[in-house]
């Protein structure tokens, strides 16, 4: 690859916590290699402001590999920036050229409040996970690993579904800030294997019930979603978790653990 | 104080048995009244808060993160090891056990690691009843691969995110005892001091991250499941919030530090690429399962890889180490990767760099592809897409990975690697209970000094959390707690609390007072070359001395220059960041006494003073056979203890993997 250096212009939120009002502010950042991360680039702007003695511009991240879902830049207008299947720590800044302006922004859904400038709180996630993303069994209780053959294609959709790392750019990513993608994966990570098939119903339900609880908007199939996703979760998950909901409700068995 | 390790007497594949048979247990009512914390939720802190919040415990957990599920245990990737012999090549408790001992060089206990391999099987069995896709075979049974220093087939996989699979499953055993009320969980808080009541650990001091206040919080037990300490070296596979902290708390309030310099330098990396770089992205070792290692034969050869004749190519693993090749445990990989480039055979713009080229192995599997579709003529080009196809499957996250970062496409150019920081097998000393020098706190998972001796093995890391979390402490923590259900909740307005706190508020306040010129960012990455320059790969006495001094003027000059911007009572990482890099700043300097104590090369610690003519490890079995526990004396101020360690089993010999 070519190396090369830029300078850029950035628009960043700034908010100073959940109840002040935010504002854009604009920063150069000077001499920025192609090599570098798009974190590493906020780095470089955050030394800069610690040596002018400003506060830093706060963002959440953590492994920066990809993988644990902590970053949550809203870049030019898309969740996790340009680049297909990319959490924003991974997209590097070869992307962009001399001169060029970005705007940044933290996810914005009423059920993700800003805790400051461009982290915001999920906890909602892990509140719809508490009210069935599981299997009821107990450390101890299991019986051998290959007891129970289960259909590699099966398995395999399954993983694709689990490897969702709730970063939450599908609820960024959609204009009704609707949190089923995310629901979706987890009820088809579990649905379609024999050990999450005793609770599917009771799960499915008491999973949307959450996700209304916590202010999350409908889904209205525009498939942003599934667009932005850095993980590549399929749309098809949500058609899964509808046919696995209305099953649930016309069974009469699915009235949830409420 | 002598160091008792209470392994349990009688035949090796017995204790364990015996001990779950003996142990003391504390009855359902009782246990609803008795108080756990656990800090991290990791694999280990996730496996133990929900196992014991099952077990009717009132467990409060605690991250630094947002959500218990961003532990950096979700990084790990290549798979977990156990013992199941699924695939009839000759596995055995006996062997995962022997590998694990050997592949620490024997510098790690017997008893320790027998008990682990036991209960790996049981891990894989309880990992699938909660969910966790592992990668099966077309016949719906599970898959398996290899992984080094082992000439079986006995790691179990979810492509490149094993352990974001099983930290998942154990994060989602962890919020239904949540929504049960077994458990209470504290995301966004940091624990930055342990509280000591009548010489028992009673509970902790946190932060809570967004809003800066300190909270108090009560245990009969605390757990400490924190993870390694890789990030002294600024630069390491680690997550960027990964720390020592709690540890380190820990082990100022009378927990001992069981070998520091015993650190994991991981052979397989994306090697550096500039002054910018902020961490360091592992290829995982599965990789090796299939890819080649190689270098040219000619020194300084600029040509491009694909360039480069098969004969002019250096496979110096397959050169040097038949028996076991590209499967070699890490740390002889990262030592041979570091002799070829520091004499002249590097690749790539820094020269610091090897190659790990999948070539060989897309062919061999295109050719069994094309079989399989009967395509008895496939030219070379089919050939190729079919084979990378197959490489897709098994790989295919971590070769996007790779080229997202460098831009080069690694199915058809050869993956540039080098070693990197990854793993520290050293932690807070522990007996076989897990339970530190300070009763009533444990460590688990990474956090602690315990299994891996001198080196650990690929994919033992996932097994040894979730060992402790879902089948060790359950059992050890009540053999304890036994003696404590007659002790009430201790209310948190204790004076042993309000010093705490104090102790905490005080600390913090300096260090924002401090008000000087220079970043913590700068200061970790001065602290992290110091590290590697002198307690990384190789070490040498003369290096150590001088690290020492360095660390300490280091200190000296962080503690009247950091500048930390922003207010106490808000969110404000400059501030964590300040705090952790304050403990590394003391942490290297214990690391770099320990290194320079033990005057032999073992595992992951190399003194170059210590070494074979062919340049291995030397280890010195009759004066270093010994688990150096380090007690905190004040500042600077640290007395070594020793465990010996007693082989009864197994035979210690020059590790050989020729």
């Amino acid at each position: 690859m070519e190396h090369y250096h830029m300078n850029l212009t950035l628009k960043v939120w700034r908010q100073k916590n959940k109840n002040e009002r935010g504002r854009f502010e604009t920063f150069q950042v000077k001499n920025i290699s192609s090599e570098m991360s798009f974190l590493e680039m906020f780095d470089v702007l955050n030394e800069q402001l610690v040596a002018e003695q400003k506060e830093p511009i706060a963002f959440d991240h953590d492994c920066r590999e990809g993988i644990c879902g902590m970053c949550s830049m809203y870049i030019n207008g898309r969740a996790h920036g340009p680049w297909h299947h990319t959490t924003t720590c991974q997209l590097h800044m070869r992307e962009y050229k001399d001169g060029d302006t970005i705007v940044v922004e933290p996810w914005r859904a009423n059920s993700f409040p800003v805790i400051k400038d461009l982290v915001v709180d999920r906890s909602s996630f892990d509140r719809i996970i508490q009210a069935g993303g599981y299997v009821s069994v107990n450390t101890g209780n299991a019986v051998d690993a290959n007891a129970l053959p289960i259909e590699k294609q099966k398995a395999d959709e399954s993983f694709a579904a689990a490897a969702c790392i709730g970063c939450g750019a599908c609820v960024a990513a959609c204009p009704n800030a609707s949190a089923m993608l995310f629901v979706s994966a987890k009820v088809s990570h579990l649905a379609l294997l024999p050990q999450g098939d005793p609770e599917r119903k009771t799960r499915a339900v008491n999973m949307i019930q959450q996700m209304d609880k916590e202010g999350f908007g409908s889904c209205t199939n525009i498939g942003a979603c599934e667009a932005e996703c850095p993980k590549g979760i399929s749309l098809e998950n949500i058609a899964r978790l509808n046919r696995e909901y209305i099953g649930a409700v016309f069974s009469g068995s699915g009235e949830g653990n409420a | 104080m002598t160091l008792n390790s209470k392994i349990p007497a009688g035949p090796l594949d017995k204790k364990w048995e015996s001990y779950k048979s003996t142990c003391k247990l504390v009855n359902p009512a009782n246990k609803r009244h008795l108080d756990i914390i656990v800090v991290g939720t990791g694999l280990a802190g996730a496996s133990a808060a929900a196992s014991l919040g099952e077990l009717g415990y009132k467990v409060k957990t605690f991250c630094f993160q947002d959500s218990p599920r961003r532990a950096h245990s979700i990084a790990a990737q290549g798979g977990i090891n156990a013992a199941k012999n699924y695939q009839n090549d000759g596995d055995s408790t006996y062997r995962l056990f022997y590998d694990t001992i050997k592949g620490g060089d024997y510098r790690s206990r017997e008893g320790n690691v027998h008990r682990l391999a036991e209960v790996s099987a049981n891990i894989i069995d309880q990992c699938v009843a909660q969910g966790v896709p592992f990668a099966r075979e077309y016949g719906g049974l599970l898959s398996n691969r290899s992984f080094g220093g082992t000439q079986v087939q006995r790691t179990f996989y979810a492509a490149g995110q094993t352990g974001q699979q099983l930290l998942i499953g154990a994060y989602q055993a962890l919020e239904r005892q949540v929504a049960l009320g077994n458990v209470t969980q504290y995301s966004r808080h940091e624990m930055l001091e342990l509280v000591i009541i009548d010489g028992k650990a009673r509970g902790i001091i946190a932060r809570n991250l967004v809003t800066g206040e300190l909270e108090r919080f009560f245990a009969h037990a605390v757990l400490l499941c924190s993870g390694g300490y890789g990030n002294v070296f600024y630069l390491s596979t680690n997550a960027m919030g990964s720390n020592v902290t709690a540890a380190w708390k820990a082990h100022k309030k009378g927990a001992y530090f069981g070998n520091p310099c015993f650190t994991q330098i991981h052979p397989t990396c994306i090697p550096v690429s500039g002054d910018h770089q902020s961490k360091l992205t592992l290829m995982s070792e599965s990789l090796r399962n299939d890819g080649r290692i190689w270098v040219p034969k000619k020194q300084g050869d600029s040509r491009k890889p694909n360039e480069i004749p098969e004969d002019e190519r250096d496979y110096y693993l397959e050169r040097r180490y038949p028996a076991f090749g590209n499967l070699v445990p890490r740390d002889v990989a990262s030592r041979a990767a570091k002799e070829r480039c520091d004499a002249g055979y590097g690749v790539g713009a820094s020269k610091q760099a090897v190659y790990l080229d999948y070539a060989s192995a897309i062919e061999r599997y295109g050719k069994v592809e094309a079989n399989k579709q009967g395509l008895s003529n496939a030219d070379a080009r089919t050939i190729r897409e079919l084979g990378e196809g197959v490489v897709k499957e098994k790989y295919g996250n971590l070769f996007e990975m790779y080229e997202k970062i460098t831009g080069e496409n690694p199915y058809k150019v050869p993956m540039r690697i080098y070693p990197a920081v990854h793993y520290t097998m050293g932690g807070l000393w522990v007996d076989y209970e897990l339970q530190t020098t300070v009763p009533g706190l444990y460590a688990l998972g990474e956090a602690n000094f315990s299994d891996h001796g001198a080196n650990r093995l690929g994919a033992s890391a996932l097994m040894q959390g979730l060992a402790d979390g879902y089948f060790v402490i359950p059992y050890t923590l009540g053999n304890n707690l036994a003696d404590d259900i007659r002790t009430k909740a201790i209310p948190t307005n204790h004076p042993a609390f309000e010093a705490a706190e104090k102790e905490v508020s005080d600390r913090i306040n300096r260090l924002m007072n401090i008000k000087g010129k220079e970043s913590v960012e700068s200061f970790h990455k001065r602290l992290g070359k110091i590290m590697w320059d002198k307690c990384g790969m190789a070490r040498n006495a003369q290096g150590l001395k001088e690290a020492v001094e360095e660390i300490k003027a280091l200190r000296k000059e962080f503690w009247s220059n950091v500048y930390i911007p922003g207010e106490v009572k808000e969110f404000n990482p400059e501030l964590d960041k300040a705090g952790r890099v304050a403990d590394f700043l003391e942490l290297g300097e214990l690391m770099c006494l320990d290194a320079l104590n033990r005057n032999e090369s073992c595992g992951g610690h190399f003194r170059e003073e210590y070494q074979t003519e062919d340049g291995e490890a030397m280890r010195q079995d009759d004066k270093y056979m010994y688990v150096a526990a380090w007690e905190y004396k004040g500042d600077s101020q640290f007395e070594m203890h020793r465990e010996d360690l007693n082989y009864e089993v197994v035979h210690p010999s020059q590790r050989s993997y020729k």
